[in-house]
C-alpha cells in the first residue's frame, strides 16, 4: 500500500468514522433520541408559557451541550472498546487523528443542531431577530464544543469511568463558552445590545481557537501514552 | 529546613500583627462600613488560590518534560491547596455578601467564576482517581491542568469584565495604580505577604508527606 499524504489521511480517517458511525449508530442514535426526549420534556413543560428571550437562550444550549455530552467522546471511546486505536496509532501522526476526531465531531454536532434547532423554532415558537447571526453563533458554538471535548474524550477514553468522566471534564472547560453563547444567542432572539453580542462573539471565536491550539499540542501526550 | 525556622516565627508575628491590625486601624474603604475589614483576608486567599494554581500549571508543564514522579506531586499539591484557598476566599465573600447585598448567595458572575474555578480543579482531582497507571495519570492530569489554565484568566478576568456584578472593583488597582491609601496598603500587603509564606510552608509540607505516604506504599508492596 502506498503512503497517504497528509490531507488524504485525514479525509481517509473522517470518511471511516463516518462510515462506521452510519454503521452502528454509536453516537447519533443516543444524540438524536436525548435531544427529542428532552425537546419533548420541555415542550410538554412550558405550553403557553411566555419564555423571555434569556430562558430561550439558555434552553437551546443546555439542550445541544448535554446532547451533545452523550455522543462527543464516542470518536475516541468506540476506538478503545473496538480495540483499533493501536492500529490507527499505526497508521497515522497523533495530528492527523486529532483534527480527524475533531471534524467528526463537528460533523455530529452540526447533524445534531440542524436537527434540533428547527424543531424547536417550530415547537416553541421561537422568534429569531438577527438570523445570520444566530447561524453564525451556532456555528462557533458547535465548533467550540468540538474543540473543547476533543482531547478530554482522548483522556476519557482510556479511563476506568467513562460517562461520568467525560462530563466532569468537559464541563469546565466547556462553560466559559456556554455562557456567552447563551449571551449572544439572548441578542439574537431579540434581548439586550450588540456591544454584549460583539463582545460574546469575540470569546466565542477566541476561546475554541486557544484551546484548538492547547489540546493540539498537548495531545500526543494524551494519545501515545 | 533547620535554617527557615526564622521565616515560621516572622509568619507568627506577621500574623498576629495583621489579625490585630486590620481590626484596630480605621475603615479600610470610603462608602463601606467595618464589614470591608474582610478584604484583608477574602483578597489574599483569593491570590494565593490564584498563585497555587500558577504552581500547579508549572510544575504540570515541567513533568512533561521530566516524567519525574516528584513534579506531578508538586503540581498535585498545589492544586489541592488551592482549592483551600478558594474555598476560604469564597467562603469569606460569602459572608461580606450577607452583610453587604443580604444574601450569602446570588450567582454574582464573581461568585459564579469562583465556583467553576473550583470544579476545574475538581475534575483535575475526578481524573487522577480515574486514571491508571501512575505514568498516565501523571501526564493526563498534567495535560489537564494546563489546558484548566485556559479558563483560570478566563473566569478570572475576561468574564467577570464582561457581566454587571456587585463585586467591589477599582479598591485595589485602579487605573495601573495602586489605590490603597497609607495604612491600609500596609496592612493588607503584610496579610498578602503572609499568606503567600503560609501557601509555600503548606506546599512543602504537603508534598514532602505525599513522598513518605509513597514510600510507605511501596514498602508494603514488598
Amino acid at each position: 500500500m502506498s503512503e497517504l499524504t497528509w490531507p488524504a489521511k485525514l479525509i481517509a480517517l473522517v470518511v471511516k468514522d463516518f462510515r462506521v458511525e452510519l454503521r452502528t449508530r454509536y453516537s447519533l442514535n443516543a444524540l438524536i433520541m436525548f435531544a427529542l426526549v428532552t425537546l419533548f420534556a420541555l415542550g410538554v413543560t412550558f405550553t403557553g408559557q411566555n419564555l423571555t428571550f434569556r430562558i430561550h437562550a439558555a434552553l437551546i444550549w443546555i439542550m445541544i451541550y448535554f446532547a451533545g455530552l452523550q455522543g462527543l467522546s464516542g470518536g475516541f471511546v468506540k476506538e478503545e472498546e473496538s480495540r483499533t486505536a493501536m492500529a490507527l496509532r499505526l497508521y497515522a501522526p497523533s495530528s492527523v487523528i486529532f483534527f480527524g476526531k475533531l471534524i467528526f465531531s463537528l460533523l455530529i454536532l452540526t447533524i445534531l443542531v440542524v436537527f434540533l434547532f428547527p424543531l424547536y423554532y417550530i415547537l416553541m415558537n421561537l422568534e429569531i431577530t438577527r438570523i445570520w447571526i444566530m447561524l453564525l453563533v451556532l456555528i462557533l458554538g458547535i465548533f467550540g464544543l468540538s474543540a473543547t471535548s476533543t482531547i478530554t474524550a482522548a483522556m476519557v477514553s482510556k479511563a476506568n469511568v467513562k460517562g461520568a468522566l467525560f462530563a466532569v471534564l468537559s464541563f469546565p472547560l466547556m462553560l466559559p463558552l456556554l455562557l456567552v453563547a447563551i449571551s449572544a444567542t439572548t441578542v439574537c432572539l431579540g434581548g439586550g445590545d450588540s456591544q454584549a453580542l460583539w463582545d460574546s462573539l469575540k470569546i466565542m471565536i477566541a476561546y475554541p481557537v486557544i484551546v484548538t491550539a492547547v489540546s493540539f499540542l498537548l495531545f500526543d501526550y494524551v494519545w501515545n501514552n | 529546613m533547620r535554617d527557615l525556622d526564622f521565616l515560621k516565627i516572622f509568619l507568627g508575628i506577621l500574623f498576629i500583627a495583621v489579625i490585630v491590625l486590620s481590626f484596630v486601624t480605621g475603615k479600610p474603604v470610603r462608602g463601606y462600613g467595618d464589614e470591608f475589614r474582610i478584604f484583608y483576608y477574602h483578597v489574599p486567599c483569593a491570590i494565593v488560590s490564584f498563585i497555587a494554581f500558577l504552581v500547579n500549571l508549572i510544575y504540570s508543564m515541567k513533568y512533561l518534560r521530566s516524567r519525574y514522579y516528584l513534579d506531578d506531586m508538586k503540581a498535585a499539591s498545589a492544586a489541592e491547596i488551592g482549592i483551600v484557598f478558594g474555598v476560604l476566599a469564597t467562603l469569606t465573600g460569602a459572608i461580606f455578601a450577607k452583610i453587604t447585598w443580604g444574601t450569602y448567595w446570588n450567582w454574582d458572575i464573581r461568585q459564579t467564576s469562583i465556583v467553576v474555578l473550583l470544579a476545574v480543579y475538581g475534575a483535575y482531582f475526578a481524573l487522577r482517581t480515574a486514571v491508571e497507571p501512575e505514568e498516565r495519570r501523571s501526564a493526563f492530569s498534567a495535560v489537564y491542568a494546563i489546558l484548566a489554565f485556559i479558563a483560570v484568566p478566563t473566569f478570572g478576568f475576561v468574564v467577570p469584565r464582561l457581566y454587571d456584578s456587585l463585586h467591589p472593583k477599582d479598591t485595589l488597582v485602579s487605573g495601573g495604580k495602586i489605590a490603597l491609601g497609607g495604612t491600609v496598603a500596609v496592612v493588607f500587603f503584610g496579610s498578602l505577604i503572609a499568606f503567600t509564606i503560609l501557601f509555600f510552608w503548606l506546599f512543602n509540607l504537603r508534598w514532602r508527606t505525599g513522598l513518605l505516604e509513597r514510600s510507605r506504599m511501596e514498602k508494603s508492596y514488598e
